[in-house]
């Protein structure tokens, strides 16, 4: 029927809607200001049934807007967030929080801290106990606020006693942030979830006392409970603190692991496989070649030399040992189809011996055991580097051919 | 009002009227033989007409205001919309005999004054005795029937008096609760027996005084100048008197948040013409505006199309005897005549004579020989006169256009404001969160507003009657009015005749209007594009949907072709003319 073309309130305002998201999305923030003008009377208007009704509409958008637009300054957007906050009372701690963040992008360390303070403070009915989750993450940022101002304290300290003078006011400053920051650190690691910053600030803090036991237990806690998403970060944070006490190679090897499981690509493969190839367990071995070969599997490590050196060092160490060339095979086994044009084409070879001999050596060994004496890759950069009479050119093309059979027996 | 001719003794132009409706100059006191037709108003005959008694009106109330009943309320928005009409140049004569008449007829006709037993009274005693529950669920409560053949029988207008005081302490709980005294009877009331007034009515009155004095006005472009704000709607209670108190139920009655449409106002118009038991409407006749052959005058001009397209319309008019002034002119209460949409008939008209002409297949008119040859040297073919028409090129310019004419109207569209500064609040509850609310709307307006940069609010454009203009001074060749069809005519036995010899049927059968209420079910996919482009021109220029006028094509095209129809209905809808 014709009615259903009418114009109406809701539909002028899903209009006026589209061409905001239009404005923002080309980050036209004028445009998108002049619609937003348009469609703020969207509050006098009953939505109740809608999923999400339009003061919360208006408050991202209009934060939006007023982030970027080159004639907003922080004034009118921290009074703007006070408007927003008085909108939604279910929203209240979210939007606190967000402006908070906002301020602090800006640097405005003080009013955030002032922020967080005062929505700590808040209460509400019911609707505490509903936004208890909110409520914790404001604690949490004051805590971390507060390591932040720990740790300014502490450099004022380091640079005064090398004048050999101890200021007792600014050490019992500096307790008292402690003490304020880990009650709220701790209680926010407690609950599942990511956590980077917040554990790096609280074993930060341990370290400094020497509680070092309660820092291998948060790490632990973080890096393999369960309940915890599965994050890189926490494993790497455990494998450096557990470095930095100078632990076993056991212990640090076993740390890595699981990172190698979730991110194979992940930075530390190189001390993960150097610390395994040289371990006296032949599984240990085994699982070093595994880690680098995948490691290799990804664009972003073609021209990591020194990943190409542990490749080929450990190549070359099980070439001459003539045990356990079926590792080898195994690990070639998936990769021989794409590796070669992924790795080692002509045109690679050309570039990487233009741009890094070290890179091109360590390839070519590698291409030169895999692929034979006769593959492009090898055959070029041997003769490039015999040309330049480079000498352990010379010996990477007598060793490749020496071992030829070699590449004959994986292939098969 | 429109006599411009010089007097012939004194050379003035200032007219007139004696008591006999004669032209005379004022200058010199030349009487002419000149007459204005004399608009007929007595159409209220033999009516007894009693003013409503309202007995102890209370004043004052506890908030400052005083008793009102919804009609009060609708007659302002009435006065306030022919008064804009009269800014807009329309003669005086619609405010003070015609509409007024018409008014005071309806509210005889309704009961609600001018008569022995206003209905509004029944609604006193109901106040006080209905608790809660949505008022639209069910319209048709025991309790309330029950009341109103009691106050229908005892009528006893002073003890009812006593019950008024009460209806401002109604708990909000209630959703009879209303400012005026018989808001929630309003839209109790069973509609069948009354024409319940509403704000899309109000259009329609002023449309049939429009009408009945024949004013150069469509519909449309009410609807249209309604949209633009040179008319009151949206709003217009904040001009109410501030003892006209507005809440609660009364909200649901004037506050709209719609833009009537054609099809709304037009039926009503047709309703409420039938219920006031009007006579004959004065005669459409050739020199009226709304006279199809003038109004395709005009479209023809917007449309950019040529003047000699011009002969080709008045042809089909005169061929359907859809120019008689009795096919026009409006009986009401007439259910067998065909309800005449002046504008929407005009376009459709020159729709069909752009497929006499130009088949708008897709093919032909892209592909006729002038546009053929022209394509390949990228000029006008020209004639002795000027250059032929060739509708591709009239297609590119035009579509230009509408495309930004369109766009600019989706985003004014996207951008009416519909609240105004009267805060509106159901119940007095509401009121202080209604105020602040309002107040926060206000700063967000003035803080974004700020930041639209140097876009400001631009002033209402003045009305004007044609959205599309189209100079011949251009010398950029984008007005087409002076070109020439002789491109696409050709002479047969002295006649000037279409080269194109087919013509495609919009549908082969028409719908029953009573059961489906539309003639034909347009859907775009199954038409031309090129079809589709000149409805979707039409539709811009009179704001309604393609589907409408896609109506109107059918049923000239029927009356057109009835005969061929009849015998070969069978065959498929492409006829040789």
């Amino acid at each position: 029927s014709s009615n259903e073309h009418k114009l109406n309130f809701k539909k002028s305002k899903d209009a006026c809607l589209s061409y905001i998201q239009d404005a923002l999305l080309q980050k036209q923030w004028k445009r998108a200001a002049e619609f937003l003008t348009c469609f703020v009377e969207s509050l006098e208007k009953d939505y109740s049934r809608e999923h999400i009704g339009p003061s919360e509409m208006i408050w991202r958008i209009g934060t939006e807007i007023l982030w970027h637009h080159s004639q907003s300054s922080m004034k009118e957007f921290s009074c703007f967030m006070e408007q927003m906050k008085t909108l939604g009372v279910k929203r209240y701690l979210k939007v606190c929080l967000e402006h908070v963040f906002h301020l602090l992008c800006n640097g405005q360390i003080d009013e955030a801290y002032q922020n967080l303070s005062l929505a700590e403070s808040w209460r509400f009915g019911e609707q505490t106990a509903i936004q208890d989750k909110e409520m914790k993450l404001i604690q949490a940022y004051r805590g971390l606020l507060d390591y932040y101002s720990w740790a300014k304290q502490k450099n004022i300290l380091f640079e005064n006693s090398e004048d050999g003078f101890s200021d007792l006011a600014v050490e019992q400053e500096m307790h008292g942030y402690f003490r304020k920051a880990a009650v709220n650190l701790k209680e926010i690691i407690k609950i599942p979830g990511v956590w980077d910053i917040f554990v790096k600030c609280y074993v930060d803090l341990l370290e400094f006392y020497g509680d070092h036991n309660e820092a291998r237990q948060v790490l632990n806690e973080y890096a393999y409970n369960s309940k915890f998403p599965a994050n890189p970060n926490a494993h790497v944070y455990l494998y450096q603190f557990l470095k930095r006490q100078g632990e076993s190679k056991k212990s640090l090897i076993s740390a890595l692991k699981i990172l190698h499981d979730i991110v194979p690509s992940h930075e530390l493969m190189i001390d993960f496989n150097t610390m395994l190839q040289k371990s006296k367990k032949r599984k240990k071995r085994r699982l070093g070649l595994e880690v680098i070969f995948a490691a290799l599997d990804y664009a972003g490590w073609k021209e990591n030399a020194k990943a190409w050196s542990c490749l080929a060092r450990q190549v070359k160490q099980i070439v001459i040992s003539e045990k356990h060339l079926d590792w080898i095979k195994q690990e070639w086994n998936s990769r021989k189809d794409w590796w070669p044009a992924f790795h080692f084409s002509r045109y690679l070879a050309k570039r990487n011996w233009q741009e890094n001999k070290s890179l091109s050596y360590g390839k070519a060994l590698v291409a030169g055991i895999l692929l034979g004496k006769g593959c492009k890759y090898f055959k070029y950069v041997s003769h490039q580097g015999c040309k330049a009479q480079l000498k352990r050119f010379r010996m990477l093309k007598k060793f490749v051919n020496r071992h030829n059979p070699v590449y004959l027996r994986i292939s098969g | 009002r429109d006599f411009n001719e010089r007097c012939a003794q004194c050379s003035e132009v200032n007219w007139g009227l004696t008591d006999g409706g004669r032209f005379y100059c004022r200058s010199c006191h030349n009487v002419t033989e000149r007459t204005r037709e004399v608009v007929n108003t007595d159409f209220i005959t033999h009516s007894r007409v009693q003013t409503i008694s309202k007995g102890s009106r209370k004043q004052e109330k506890n908030d400052g205001g005083s008793e009102w009943y919804v009609c009060e309320g609708f007659q302002l928005v009435l006065k306030k919309q022919v008064e804009a009409l009269e800014a807009l140049g329309v003669c005086p004569q619609m405010k003070d005999e015609i509409l007024c008449n018409f008014w005071r007829c309806y509210l005889q006709k309704s009961k609600q004054a001018y008569c022995k037993r206003p209905a509004g009274e029944a609604v006193k005693a109901l106040s006080v005795c209905e608790s809660s529950t949505d008022v639209d669920s069910d319209p048709e409560r025991p309790s309330l029937l029950h009341l109103l053949s009691l106050s229908e029988s005892e009528g006893d207008l002073q003890t009812d008096c006593s019950f008024a005081s009460s209806v401002s302490k109604v708990s909000e709980s209630t959703s009879v609760y209303s400012g005026s005294v018989d808001g929630s009877l309003y839209l109790m009331k069973n509609q069948k027996e009354n024409l319940r007034m509403t704000m899309p009515m109000t259009l329609s009155f002023c449309y049939m005084a429009l009408l009945w004095v024949r004013e150069p006005i469509t519909l449309s472009e009410l609807l249209r100048f309604v949209v633009e704000g040179h008319i009151p709607y949206l709003n217009v209670f904040q001009h109410f008197p501030e003892k006209m108190k507005l809440c609660g139920l009364d909200l649901k009655i004037f506050c709209v948040e719609s833009w009537p449409v054609y099809e709304e106002v037009f039926n009503k118009m047709h309703e409420l013409a039938a219920f006031l038991d009007l006579p004959r409407f004065p005669d459409i006749t050739e020199s009226c505006f709304l006279h199809p052959d003038m109004l395709c005058m005009k479209y023809l001009m917007e449309a950019n199309l040529p003047d000699e397209m011009h002969n080709w319309t008045c042809r089909v008019v005169k061929k359907i005897g859809i120019g008689e002034v009795d096919f026009l002119t409006l009986m009401p209460g007439n259910k067998s005549t065909r309800k005449v949409k002046y504008d929407v008939l005009a376009a459709a008209i020159i729709v069909v004579v752009l497929k006499l002409l130009f088949l708008l297949d897709d093919h032909y008119e892209c592909f006729s020989v002038i546009s053929f040859i022209s394509s390949q040297t990228k000029v006008y073919i020209f004639y002795s006169g000027g250059p032929y028409f060739e509708f591709k090129k009239w297609y590119e310019v035009v579509k230009h256009s509408l495309d930004v004419k369109q766009k600019k109207l989706d985003e004014e569209r996207a951008k009416y404001l519909w609240r105004c500064e009267k805060p509106l609040f159901y119940s007095v509850k509401n009121k202080s969160k209604a105020l602040k609310r309002r107040q926060m709307v206000v700063n967000l307006q003035n803080q974004f507003g700020k930041l639209s940069g140097s876009v400001q609010r631009a002033e209402k454009p003045n009305p004007s009657s044609f959205q599309l203009s189209w100079s011949e001074e251009n010398t950029d060749g984008s007005c087409f009015h002076g070109h020439s069809l002789k491109g696409i005519l050709q002479e047969k036995r002295g006649l000037l005749t279409p080269m194109n010899p087919d013509y495609w049927l919009c549908t082969v059968k028409l719908c029953n209007e009573r059961l489906c209420g539309h003639l034909a079910h347009y859907r775009e996919v199954e038409f031309p594009q090129s079809y589709h482009f000149v409805l979707g021109l039409f539709s811009f220029l009179l704001r309604v949907q393609p589907s409408y006028i896609h109506d109107e094509v059918c049923m000239i095209e029927h009356k057109l072709f009835n005969k061929k129809l009849y015998k070969k209905l069978k065959y498929n809808t492409v006829l040789r003319k």
